[in-house]
């Protein structure tokens, strides 16, 4: 059936690639402690991202995307399992980590360009360096018209526009997206698809883009992760076979439609499990 | 801040409207109730030609200053530390909801039997109405932050000194002036009426000798030198908000 929906499926145990993993995590599990029993967040996951790769996590809601992110970031520790990071175990937040929020985390006192600049300048760098940095984030990111405004004048797909632009200077060797698109319109998430597109060819850097969205991911990625309901596990791993040099544009393939039908074939039984289980 | 005219047009207009309708009042009910504008400013300015005035004006500002520093100081400090220890701001946000809605001047016989006659019952009296608002208003600055601010210093690997001055002092800041405004007018407030009350200097001193003697017009010149007090200095302060966070 799978041949047919032209997708490829990849076997469902963790791939020993060749190369040494970019960020492999083993056996990772997530409890949270809550007041009166504990919640099996998330796990036990196993991924390897191969360096340069582009990588989507899809899953219900509730199934532990953002905490498998929070644990990539270093944002918090799982409770058993390993997590590292070009080979060293992930304590606290890496060097080389980048991270955009969906929430809106541009800064409201500092115009553009001193956003983007903002972690540099905390970093000490020399002040050439950051403004030849600043300079090609704002430009790569459309942002030159605007680089005294402040981001209460800007819309929100600008606004995170910033943000990709500030984490964008640090040079991340890993960039973790956690849902960035999800508040902004469709028409701004294609572009903003290609924007990220863009960015990733250009940096050459890992990225993994948590999302809900099943196009995006189909678009976007060389490969989709498909999670569970909770406690969320990798049910499905999916490779598009776009190439590289690849925009939005691809969302009008019958290969598109394909990718998309695959991944919500499998989402989709996971989906109803929580409906049933809100009826019940 | 309109296309249709620039904001100090705005204000020009909204003075000339009070103005007109406290002239319109005055003629209504006649100079026995409500002196004019004319009359209050010559009065004022007669007040302020006597060195004696200068002396309740400094008697009130002495005790004003006091109990707005601490007030302020106070306030924030305390409403930092409750909004960071979220047991400790549970705890005390009901508890300073409802001191504060005591109607303090029922106390303020007992702050004259803890302080005795003088600027410290007046400071203490100020502190009363100053210091829980600024308090409250900055503890659920801290608690209302956008994690995500957090979260972003976090990613950024900064220290917790870079965290608490760069991203978090900003980011609360505009609340904090919020509350300050507030308490800032509610101290005055609070310094006045302890002197209405139980003093022998001060503006609220003069106030209440001239209402008991019925000088309407020195009634009027006080209340209007106090409004533009206030209103200047409620004016700068919004001023400094916007000029530094830009929302």
């Amino acid at each position: 059936m799978s041949a047919a929906l032209g997708a490829k499926v990849v076997p469902l145990a963790p791939q020993t690639a060749t190369a040494p993993a970019h960020a492999r995590l083993r056996g990772v599990t997530r409890v949270f402690d809550l007041p009166k029993s504990t919640l099996h967040a998330l796990g036990p996951v196993d991924l390897d991202l191969a360096k340069g790769e582009f990588f989507s996590v899809v899953g219900p809601s509730g199934c532990g995307k953002s905490t498998l992110l929070d644990i990539l970031a270093g944002l918090s520790a799982p409770q058993s399992g390993t997590a590292e990071f070009e080979g060293k175990p992930i304590q606290g937040v890496p060097d080389g980590v980048g991270v955009v929020f969906q929430e809106d985390a541009s800064f409201p006192w500092l115009n553009v360009r001193d956003n983007v600049a903002f972690g540099l300048r905390r970093a000490g760098m020399d002040p050439a360096e950051i403004n030849r940095r600043v300079d090609y984030a704002v430009g790569f990111m459309g942002l030159k018209d605007f680089a005294a405004s402040y981001p209460a004048q800007l819309s929100g797909g600008m606004r995170q526009r910033v943000c990709i632009a500030r984490t964008l200077v640090m040079q991340p060797r890993l960039i973790l997206l956690d849902e960035p698109f999800g508040a902004l319109d469709q028409q701004t998430r294609l572009l903003m698809g290609d924007e990220l597109l863009r960015l990733w060819r250009e940096t050459s850097a890992t990225i993994l883009l948590i999302t809900h969205a099943l196009d995006e991911a189909a678009m976007l990625s060389d490969r989709v992760g498909v999670m569970s309901t909770r406690p969320g596990t990798f049910i499905d791993f999916v490779e598009t076979g776009w190439e590289r040099d690849r925009d939005s544009r691809v969302v009008s393939t019958p290969h598109f439609g394909d990718i998309t039908a695959r991944l919500w074939e499998k989402l989709r039984i996971e989906a109803l499990k929580i409906m049933s289980a809100g009826k019940g | 801040m309109t296309a249709l005219m620039p904001r100090s047009a705005g204000t020009f207009l909204v003075l000339l409207a009070l103005l007109a309708l406290w002239q319109g009042l005055h003629l209504l009910v006649g100079a026995s109730s409500l002196a004019s504008p004319t009359q209050t400013v010559s009065k004022l300015a007669s007040l302020l030609a006597a060195g004696e005035f200068w002396l309740n004006i400094s008697e009130t500002m002495r005790a004003f200053v006091a109990a707005f520093a601490i007030s302020l100081f106070g306030g924030i400090a305390l409403g930092i530390v409750l909004g960071v220890r979220k047991l400790a701001g549970n705890v005390a946000e009901p508890i300073l909801t409802t001191l504060y809605s005591i109607p303090k001047v029922v106390l303020y016989p007992l702050v004259l039997l803890c302080f005795g006659l003088g600027i410290s019952a007046k400071i203490a009296f100020g502190v009363m109405h100053g210091l829980i608002p600024i308090t409250l208003f900055s503890m659920n600055a801290i608690r209302q932050m956008k994690p995500v601010y957090r979260r972003t210093s976090q990613v950024m690997r900064l220290s917790p000194s870079q965290s608490a001055f760069t991203v978090i002092m900003p980011a609360i800041l505009p609340e904090i002036i919020s509350g300050v405004r507030l308490g800032f007018s509610l101290t005055l407030l609070g310094v006045l009426i302890g002197e209405m009350f139980a003093s022998q200097r001060g503006l609220g001193f003069l106030l209440t000798s001239a209402i008991n003697i019925g000088q309407i017009d020195t009634i009027m010149a006080i209340a209007l030198l106090l409004t533009v007090f206030a209103v200047t200095c409620n004016a700068l302060m919004m001023r400094f908000d916007r000029r530094l966070t830009h929302r």
